[in-house]
């Protein structure tokens, strides 16, 4: 049975880490600001909880488990609330959002 | 094992996202870079917790989650208003 | 009711207080209900506890809505991360407004704070009664534009 269990996680925790390194790869990939964020909240989203969901499993029924789900609470309450600011900020300093034509003909222009 | 595999891929992640903070080219890019970063070493930080079986670290990572949010705003306030102590739009009726 | 949610954040902030310590000698459960209690003693005079702090009248709500909610997140990444490893890079990023029909604060953000949190689109600023939306596709758009999460979050709230 915990053969399976470690299995399970080990796979949980794999995938988190092929989302994180998808999410860094669009980061860096993305034209503009606004795309790039969309590629950061894959990261924040999919990659964080899996990660934690595999730790979960390995770590049972346990305050250290608590802990984490506080940890995955955290980061679900609060990256949303960082991610807005952010695009928040630059919509208020009048970042224009990257269009698909502009890019074609110049491309230093993201 | 297993934990050597995920530690490697956030690692890459991190390297990644380190190149797009010293990229640029607006200081938006940068501070989203920051934060994401910040998500990964909270990451880093829950792994290490069963890496090496001492569970202190979890409550790190906490911490960590917290001074990271914290200063993701404030350098959104900064870049925003040009100064920190500046209440923000809509807070009119709270200034002294 | 006022009392009632007061007690509320006393037990809140006391389980976690609890699930952070992690010891349980009577002299430190002492001090953490006395903690909690300074707290609230304080919050309430600084009249800071209200229904948008301690959102308790979502209760009934968010646990028809988070499962949604997390299948929908889980859906957008995966969208995301496949447009983000295609070689050509097949993104429309549109900015669009979307309305919002909820009605209280609370409402509202748990909408705008659920549009950031998929994937794929940002809430970018809230200007009345809408919110302005950047997505990376024009299909996650016109998701939006449907209207589902919308009704979803307003079911959320009306459930209180």
């Amino acid at each position: 049975m915990s053969q399976v269990i470690d299995i399970l996680s080990a796979l949980l925790m794999s995938a988190g880490g092929v989302f994180c390194v998808i999410g860094a790869v669009g980061v860096l990939r993305m034209p503009g600001f606004y795309t790039r964020m969309h590629a950061a909240s894959v990261i924040d989203t999919l990659g964080a909880s899996l990660i934690i969901l595999g730790l979960l499993l390995q770590s049972g029924f346990s305050l250290a488990s608590a802990k984490l789900v506080i940890l995955w609470l955290l980061i679900f309450f609060c990256s949303p609330t960082a991610s807005h600011s952010l695009a928040n900020a630059a919509h208020q300093r009048g970042i224009k959002p990257w269009q698909p034509d502009q890019g074609a003909s110049s491309s230093s222009k993201n | 094992m297993i934990y050597a595999v995920v530690v490697g891929a956030l690692l890459v992640s991190l390297s990644l996202l380190l190149v797009r903070a010293l990229l640029g080219p607006t200081v938006f890019d940068r501070a989203l870079a920051g934060n994401a970063i910040g998500t990964l070493a909270m990451l880093l930080l829950a792994i290490f917790q069963f890496v090496s079986g001492r569970p202190e670290f979890v409550d790190l990572a906490l911490v960590y989650g917290v001074l990271n949010i914290v200063g993701t705003i404030a350098v959104q306030k900064f870049f925003r208003y040009g100064d920190l102590g500046e209440p923000g739009v809509g807070d009119e009726e709270h200034r002294l | 009711m006022q009392r009632f949610h007061s007690i509320s954040v006393v037990i809140s902030l006391f389980v976690f207080w609890l699930v952070l310590s992690g010891y349980f000698t009577p002299f430190l459960v002492t001090v953490g209900l006395a903690v909690s209690v300074l707290v609230v003693w304080f919050a309430h005079r600084m009249d800071v506890i209200d229904q948008e702090g301690h959102p308790l009248q979502l209760r009934g709500g968010v646990v028809h809505y988070w499962p949604w909610l997390i299948v929908e997140i889980v859906k957008s990444a995966w969208t995301v991360s496949r447009l983000i490893v295609h070689p050509r890079l097949p993104i429309s990023p549109t900015l669009l407004r979307v309305k919002m029909s909820q009605r209280t604060p609370v409402g509202q953000v748990m909408y705008a704070n659920s549009i950031t949190l998929t994937p794929g689109t940002i809430s970018v600023a809230i200007e009345g009664d809408e919110i302005v939306v950047h997505a990376l596709t024009q299909a996650g758009a016109d998701d939006l534009v449907g209207g589902e999460m919308d009704r979803r979050v307003s079911a959320c709230e009306g459930r209180a």
